[in-house]
């Protein structure tokens, strides 16, 4: 994939396609057995307590959480991006396209960044510097890691632009980001994310902050885009209705933990842990109407203080004593699934509670 | 224009009754010598009513003034013209005393539990200020009594009264607003996105609490929001808001499952449902665009620059919110108030068959 010079327009809008999984074969990102604390003046608060999950080239990976539950975390310690102090990587790998990340140094790290996976922001108008003109950011990609010149780097930046469907995209190039409204701005922080072609976007709760008829239209251009690209996708949200609509498999994240993964379509008509089945029965449907909400009682606990054995056992409405003593290990289900739940099978065939298909 | 906007039983008498409100921030230029340029149109001319007892939903995207509509029912912000009638007297004519005995009435919840409370006051402090601005609901001594009465309503512990808010949760934050909103006895508490700071599991436990406490109470709510889905599970009545002007209004089962505005068709079908297999099912309409700036919304319907339907006559001719002409006479759940010129029923949701089981 060389790029540079002016001639290379070809390359961003007819990408070129790449084989199926990562260049050893294997995922293209791996991540084993990760663990993430901060150190505070109050204690030691762990936020990532073993994740493992993997993606591979062109599928989407879903990963659900509220907050507090690690799954941002985790993903700053996949690019690289966690303030340490007063986080620190105290364990796990992040292998990357069959190299661990985690091993290797700032400078090489930094290569990767951008160029190989990038990252998507929430917060658009807080991500984007307010001071530099929208073409002045996108241009920069091309010219810290290409050393591209000025005037090229302001053209690619125009067809980046073009590429994510911001309309009159030669005279808003200069416009700066307090310019744009709300899916405009997201719109140039996923250019800015695709511009190198990364293999892998991490995507931090990209529509949170629009309005549901924009909140479509950036979820669907973010789909074509990564079909388009055979890119790997992590997306990180709390919405399971964003989730349902546009990922592959779902990693369901509480405590700083994976406590349940499985294939999108599974977890809905099925769910193996008590907690992912209170998530689903908790939200109110658009097509439904009528009972009362499941609440699932209770707080998320504070990390400074997870509760022993299962994190969720003060809130579970199936905890045993087992649980209050034994950390539940993450039981297979099936070939695909899995559930850090002692009873996931219990969980599994349970259809008495209300259920989201009921 | 004060008979009753939508089709309810007659002996449900109206308790807020919303006519032609307007709302226009004026644009100026110049420091010294201000020279009114424009005006942002936040509300346009909207009205709607208000039942004893139930819960009215406005959804709408950011900037499309509902929150503007919940200042100018507590008449926190000045209407330019309108009329809100509380209990027959038009509440954005007072001033004074008049004033503050209506305010007693209508009370409201904020969205963001964390800037809403002051951080250096304690919980029963705050809980019980209403009482400094109304002594007569609690004479001095029973005040940290009720106080406590009203943390256990919302469900939290009364040792807490000393308490500070970062010492909370959000949820218990939000619980927290809820009990000041409930502290005077008010009839009509206006919800302004109550629940959209939340998590998903602690959002459950508060839209549960305020269904109850409309229940035990026999409160009326305005619950403002852009949920979609959340609002289909609280309201009696939803009316839908677009750039200052309400597009449609009806019951739940009127708005979501037959409505007749494009915009909220398209709305609707925007909303990500949690089933995968319902991705089939249901019909996307992506709307392009972005929302026209509301101090220079376009001429007669102001949709008709996203609208897929729109014509000539959409750009000369404001329509009216009115049961279509198509529809009018017919008993079918699409007769209800809906403003736009071509309206047309469209099921978007797919809903039909889950209902029925």
């Amino acid at each position: 994939m060389s790029t540079g010079g002016s001639g290379a327009t070809d390359a961003l809008m007819a990408p070129t396609p790449r084989p199926p999984g990562g260049d050893e074969g294997g995922p293209l990102l791996d991540v084993r057995d990760l663990h993430v604390e901060f150190r505070t003046r109050e204690g030691t608060a762990k936020a990532v307590n073993g994740v493992d999950y993997s993606v591979n080239a062109g599928e989407t990976l879903a990963v659900l959480g509220e907050s507090g539950s690690g799954k941002s975390v985790t993903a700053q310690a996949i690019m690289g991006i966690l303030d340490s102090p007063p986080g620190f990587i105290t364990r796990g790998e992040v292998v990357f396209q069959g190299r661990d990340l985690l091993k290797l140094g700032n400078e090489e790290r930094r290569k990767i960044r951008g160029a190989k996976m990038a990252m998507i922001f929430q917060d658009a108008l807080s991500s984007l510097n307010p001071v530099l003109s929208v073409g002045e950011q996108l241009g920069e990609m091309f010219r810290v890691h290409r050393g591209m010149s000025r005037k090229d780097s302001r053209a690619k930046a125009i067809e980046l632009m073009e590429r994510v469907r911001i309309p009159a995209a030669r005279e808003r190039v200069k416009q700066y980001p307090h310019q744009f409204s709300g899916g405009m701005r997201q719109r140039v922080m996923i250019a800015m994310a695709l511009a190198l072609e990364p293999e892998l976007i991490i995507a931090d709760e990209p529509t949170t902050a629009l309005d549901v008829t924009v909140q479509a239209q950036v979820m669907d251009l973010l789909a074509e885009l990564q079909r388009e690209y055979n890119m790997g996708l992590i997306l990180i949200t709390h919405d399971l209705g964003v989730v349902a609509d546009v990922a592959d498999k779902i990693a369901v994240m509480y405590a700083g933990r994976i406590v349940e993964t499985s294939p999108v379509h599974d977890i809905y008509r099925a769910p193996a842990h008590p907690y992912t089945r209170g998530l689903l029965d908790s939200i109110p449907r658009l097509d439904q109407k009528g009972r009362e909400l499941y609440a699932i009682k209770g707080l998320p606990p504070n990390l400074l203080h997870i509760p022993p054995g299962c994190a969720f056992n003060p809130r579970c409405p199936r905890a045993q004593a087992v649980c209050r003593t034994d950390e539940p290990p993450l039981y297979r289900v099936s070939e695909d699934r899995a559930s850090a739940c002692h009873f996931w099978k219990e969980t599994l065939d349970d259809d008495s509670l209300p259920s989201p298909d009921a | 224009m004060t008979e009753p906007l939508t089709r309810e039983p007659a002996s449900r008498k109206p308790i807020l009754q919303v006519r032609n409100l307007v709302k226009h921030f004026p644009l100026t230029r110049g420091i010294l010598f201000k020279k009114e340029i424009g005006a942002v149109k936040a509300v346009d001319g909207i009205s709607f009513d208000l039942y004893a007892g139930e819960t009215l939903g406005i959804v709408g995207e950011s900037g499309c003034g509902k929150s503007t509509v919940a200042k100018l029912l507590m008449n926190l912000e000045q209407a330019t013209s309108g009329e809100v009638f509380y209990k027959g007297e038009d509440i954005t004519r007072l001033s004074g005393r008049a004033l503050k005995a209506v305010r007693r009435n209508i009370q409201m919840v904020f969205q963001d539990p964390y800037t809403s409370l002051n951080p250096r006051m304690t919980v029963g402090d705050i809980i019980g200020e209403p009482f400094d601005i109304h002594p007569e609901v609690a004479p001095k001594g029973d005040r940290r009594a009720r106080v406590r009465e009203l943390l256990d309503v919302v469900g939290l512990n009364p040792e807490y009264i000393n308490r500070y808010p970062h010492q909370f949760s959000g949820g218990q934050r939000q619980r927290i607003g809820i009990a000041r909103g409930l502290a005077l006895n008010p009839e009509i508490i206006i919800c302004d996105e109550p629940v959209s700071a939340l998590d998903v599991s602690v959002q459950a436990q508060v839209v549960n609490l305020m269904e109850k406490l409309q229940d035990e109470f026999g409160l009326s709510y305005v619950f403002i929001a852009h949920d979609l889905s959340i609002v289909r599970h609280i309201s009696d009545r939803v009316g839908v808001m677009y750039l200052g002007r309400m597009a449609e209004i009806g019951t739940d089962t009127e708005i979501y499952e037959h409505p007749t505005h494009p915009y909220t068709q398209a709305l609707l079908s925007a909303v990500p449902v949690p089933d995968p297999q319902a991705r089939e099912r249901r019909e996307r309409i992506i709307l392009t665009g972005d929302v026209p700036s509301p101090a220079n919304p376009p001429s007669g319907c102001r949709f008709r620059t996203r609208c897929w339907k729109a014509e000539e006559r959409c750009a000369q001719e404001t329509p009216l919110l009115a049961v279509p002409s198509v529809f009018a006479g017919s008993d079918s759940p699409a007769a209800h108030e809906s403003a736009c010129h071509f309206a047309a029923e469209k099921d978007v949701v797919g809903s039909a068959s889950v209902d029925a089981a």
